[in-house]
């Protein structure tokens, strides 16, 4: 299978860079700021301290590095460095790797973006009043759903705002305190429950059955006059598709609850399908995943949140709109949930993801939703030829969505060797490692690739490739891929102290009363 | 192999006739292979999963397709051209976003690819990003004082609402005192971290009252609230108003006093002159760190942290990401990995510590980096001049006939000037001011109707002599 192609021979970086709390000089300046003009001295006549109520002055300078510009510099680029990065092939499952376009980023850096205030007034900003309401016209026809708000600041914020927003739509209806259950799945992204309970609502979680979805029946018999909302993905990280699952939306609605779509599997099913077709109420898009904005090892994010026209009086605020000349934030909105977070989310995110939509277009949507699931099952047809890996859910016999769910429980069995070794071992091939699965594992040894539209086919065959060599390995020599990474940054780390109060440290400061202490 | 090409896209495969600059695969015959190689005979089979009655049946209604970078670069800059930032025009806003200087290096750095493109790795493949996130917990720990900081949140007001719910955990009580100055945008996050009335794990709010003189806390008000029932004081410092809460040990003593916490927001880049809030008694700190290093970003530069003792009492309640320095298997050499990661959402989902997800992470470096081309020294240097530049703002404003700076001392880099006197609404003093070209103070009548016609406004490190002159011409104009 891919045996033509060769494996780099890689290392990453190796700076050995010390912890920047140990660098520079006393007296070293990385930035300097011009003093007071003589005339603001004279015209106070004092100096700064005294300008401090004397119990709030500071009396101990902050232990922080002394070190020039060029230092500090020079130490984050060794970081950097030090850091794979997607700079090889990172097939990440459920994040959606995509290229994020330099473009954008360069024109989202000017000041017209970066220094903006959200408090200016609407006439100074128009430009991005008009990318919000172009995007949010864009996420309707994607959708289908009425309204779209990017306060949220990441996917998860998106579910949270769902479930500050279901509060709202039942105190509305002054069944709130009776409605305090939301009904989620166990393949449902963990962000989902968590916020659920973190608005204060109970959590029912229905778990898969035999065509790797929950059934029907189970729906049936969780839904009560207590059910507030449904909260679930489709299709799930195992690359299945929930066929029911407008029943589903149709029982919820019956028994008085909303039905909100976690759309993190977008890429399979855009252009496909519409979120308010299949009956939902309400949609989350997330704009660093899908629609190309970068990542940034974890945000600035923006779930965008969508909803249909009778629950838009409940977004949070401000809302953009559009009076046929001019753009506003509308603020004056009396039902609204209030704020999830301050202003009215990650603008440059929202840019870049509208810059990324109008670069594609709908050909090229509907193209990379095409390309996301035949390049996941041209994978699954050449992963499941390696030995010791398997699929989830076997007798589910249809051609999976954008995601297979995957399974090295076979090879832990026969050589020890389970996802987390060969985790480490992948970067030794300057591949990033695969992604496992949320919590809990419902198939022992999970991983869960997503090849999406942006890597090549030689890049697939590349990274099938590496893991094929790592089964023969494991297989052969278990010990390397064992004690693997090693080509890295750093070699494999010890585990134990992360846990244990005595030695964790989450800062330098604790860092070194804990070695000191350990040492006495 | 395009034997059935449509006039638009291909029958088969979709392809439509050039490939596009974002995906590989859409080069003409890879598709092809890959179908050949599972066996099937149309993209559209792969899609059997979704029953027909789910397929959107037409094609999407999107506007045209930009294919050409140069020609959206052009279309992106046609659009944003059409705000006025803070850059071309002289700004005075604060209120939760702040305009200070951003150091090159700190856009070079959040910039490089390695950082800004991917997700998760390993301990070994994330050991750079990993130590960067670990210098950025140890820079705030010092600045605050405190041993245990978590990976950073969306924003202060979420980081203020997870800790009155880590503060309600610990005690296992149900009310959090706040004063009225607060920010009413961070108040209405935290409204909805502390839940409805009709919930059964509500949180009730009490507002404090400020003292109307000072801008302080009014501690007499706070006695009179506190009780048994409070799980937490939060106050900020400076508040809102601007205000330094000279009086905050007090606070953290009556709320010890009474079995609360004490929480404390603060403003970070105000530590190099402000008092560390671990000193006067913070159990739970708290604050922004957009000022560090990162844009205002049209309000999208928020991000908040959370800081602690290195306690468990404290530690097993977090619902951020924790980064812990450890070994490797080789002798001598340190490595980062997750601590009590199992307590959050991504390990125990409903019954993890409220829930975590994607944060600011990139600007966390970024922070790091801010953190550490000042030093002690620059962040001396930038809050004594933050806080002589505000204050020769507020003395020149003052001096303006029917002009007031209603808290006139003991305030950082925000400060209350009140219109009253001149008979004008501020909405009519910022119009007047916009046509200098110069972005006044923010309405504070909305939220503090009490404090009559009144603006906040924002002095920084970035104003002149010469910008906090120009505002006091234009305000002179604008009053008369």
């Amino acid at each position: 299978m891919a045996d033509d192609t060769k494996l780099r021979r890689y290392h990453a970086a190796v700076w050995d860079e010390p912890i920047i709390m140990t660098m520079g000089h006393p007296g070293r300046r990385g930035l300097v700021f011009a003093e007071a003009e003589p005339e603001i001295k004279r015209t106070l006549g004092t100096d700064a301290q005294s300008l401090i109520p004397a119990a709030m002055r500071r009396k101990t300078p902050p232990a922080l590095p002394e070190m020039s510009e060029h230092e500090v510099l020079r130490h984050y680029l060794h970081l950097s460095q030090e850091t794979l990065g997607m700079l090889g092939i990172n097939l990440f499952g459920t994040c959606t790797m995509k290229y994020n376009p330099r473009v954008n980023e360069a024109v989202t850096m000017r000041p017209e973006v970066a220094e903006l205030h959200p408090h200016q007034d609407e006439d100074t900003l128009q430009g991005v009043l008009e990318i919000i309401h172009r995007f949010d016209l864009i996420l309707r026809e994607l959708s289908g759903m009425d309204q779209f708000v990017f306060q949220a600041a990441g996917g998860a914020d998106a579910a949270y705002t769902h479930a500050c927003l279901t509060r709202a739509y039942h105190a509305a209806k002054g069944e709130l305190a009776q409605r305090n259950e939301i009904i989620t799945t166990i393949q449902t992204h963990p962000c989902n429950p968590a916020t659920a309970a973190t608005a204060g609502f109970n959590v029912v979680t229905l778990m898969l059955e035999e065509n790797g979805y929950p059934s029907l029946d189970a729906l049936k018999a969780a839904v009560s006059t207590r059910t507030a909302a449904l909260m679930i993905n489709n299709p799930d990280d195992m690359g299945i598709y929930n066929p029911e699952i407008k029943e589903w939306v149709r029982i919820v609605h019956e028994a008085g609850g909303l039905c909100f779509y976690d759309h993190a599997n977008f890429n399979g099913v855009m252009g496909k399908l519409r979120a308010r077709e299949l009956g939902f109420d309400a949609c989350m898009f997330m704009l660093h995943k899908t629609f190309g904005a970068p990542k940034g090892g974890g945000g600035p994010a923006v779930g965008a949140y969508g909803c249909s026209a009778a629950l838009a009086k409940f977004l949070p605020s401000p809302v953009v709109t559009f009076d046929g000349s001019l753009y506003h934030l509308d603020d004056d909105r009396p039902q609204s949930l209030g704020k999830v977070r301050e202003f009215w989310g990650n603008v440059p995110q929202v840019i870049k993801a509208y810059a990324w939509a109008r670069a594609m277009g709908a050909d090229g949507i509907n193209e990379a939703s095409d390309i996301s699931v035949l390049a996941n099952n041209y994978m699954e047809k050449k992963l499941l030829a390696i030995r010791g890996v398997s699929k989830s859910n076997p007798q589910v016999k249809k051609w999976r969505m954008e995601m297979t769910r995957y399974s090295l429980g076979t090879m832990k069995e026969e050589t020890g060797i389970g996802v987390l070794d060969v985790q480490n071992r992948m970067v030794d091939f300057g591949v990033d490692a695969f992604w496992l699965s949320h919590e809990p594992w419902i198939v022992p040894e999970p991983f869960t690739p997503e090849a999406g539209e942006l890597w090549s086919k030689e890049d697939i065959d590349y990274w099938i490739a590496v893991l094929e060599r790592i089964s023969q390995e494991a297989y052969a020599n278990p010990e390397i891929v064992r004690t693997a990474p090693h080509n890295q940054a750093i070699h494999k780390l010890k585990t134990d102290a992360l846990e244990d109060p005595r030695r964790w440290a989450m800062t330098w400061r604790a860092f070194k009363k804990k070695t000191a202490k350990a040492r006495r | 192999m395009q034997s059935r090409t449509s006039k638009r896209a291909n029958a088969v495969t979709g392809t439509i006739p050039s490939a596009h600059p974002y995906m590989a695969n859409s080069v003409p015959g890879i598709k092809e292979q890959m179908l050949k190689a599972i066996g099937a005979r149309s993209i559209e089979d792969l899609f059997e999963q979704i029953p027909r009655d789910h397929r959107l049946r037409r094609p999407l209604d999107l506007p045209e397709a930009i294919r050409s970078e140069s020609a959206l670069r052009r279309h992106l800059l046609d659009t944003i051209r059409k705000n006025g930032s803070c850059e071309e025009n002289l700004s005075f806003l604060g209120g939760g976003c702040w305009q200070h200087y951003v150091p090159a290096i700190c856009d070079e750095i959040a910039q490089r690819s390695e950082f800004l493109t991917p997700v998760w790795g390993t301990p070994s493949s994330d050991h750079g990003r990993n130590q960067a996130w670990f210098e950025f917990s140890s820079q705030i720990g010092e600045l605050v004082g405190m041993d245990f900081v978590g990976l950073p949140v969306y924003s202060w007001g979420c980081a203020a609402g997870h800790a009155i719910r880590m503060a309600s955990r610990i005690t296992g009580r149900r009310e959090v005192l706040i004063p009225r100055s607060i920010d009413p945008e961070r108040l209405a996050v935290i409204r909805n971290y502390c839940e409805p009335s009709e919930m059964a794990s509500h949180i009730v709010i009490a507002l404090v009252d400020f003292d109307p003189r000072t801008g302080r806390i009014d501690l007499a008000d706070l006695k009179s609230k506190i009780s048994l029932r409070t799980a937490a004081v939060s106050i900020d410092s400076p508040n809102y108003l601007g205000i330094i809460e000279s009086e905050a040990a007090d606070v953290a003593a009556i709320a010890r006093k009474n079995g609360a916490e004490t929480i404390i927001g603060v403003d970070p880049i105000s530590l190099g002159v402000l008092a560390a809030p671990a000193d006067y008694g913070a159990d739970i700190v708290v604050g922004t760190t957009q000022p560090l290093g990162i844009h205002m970003n049209c309000g999208g530069g928020a991000g908040g942290f959370i800081a602690t003792r290195d306690d468990e009492k404290y530690a097993r309640e977090y619902p951020t990401l924790l980064i812990s320095i450890t070994d490797t298997v080789k002798s001598g050499e340190y490595g980062f990995g997750l601590s009590l990661a199992h307590q959050t959402s991504y390990g125990l989902r409903e019954k993890g510590k409220d829930w975590t997800g994607n944060s600011v992470y990139l600007w966390a470096i970024a922070n790091a980096v801010y953190m550490a081309l000042m030093g002690p020294e620059g962040f001396r240097e930038i809050g004594e001049a933050i806080i002589q530049r505000s204050h020769y703002a507020a003395a020149l404003l003052a001096r303006i006939p029917g002009m007031r700076v209603l808290f006139p001392s003991g305030f950082f880099k925000e400060f209350v000037v009140n219109f009253d006197g001149t008979g004008k609404p501020v909405s009519a003093i910022n119009a007047a001011l916009r046509a200098q070209k110069i972005f006044g103070g923010g309405t504070l009548s909305k939220h503090f109707p009490a404090l009559g016609e009144s603006a906040l406004y924002c002095v920084t490190e970035i104003h002149t002599k010469d910008d906090v002159e120009r505002l006091a011409d234009a305000l002179r104009r604008a009053v008369r």
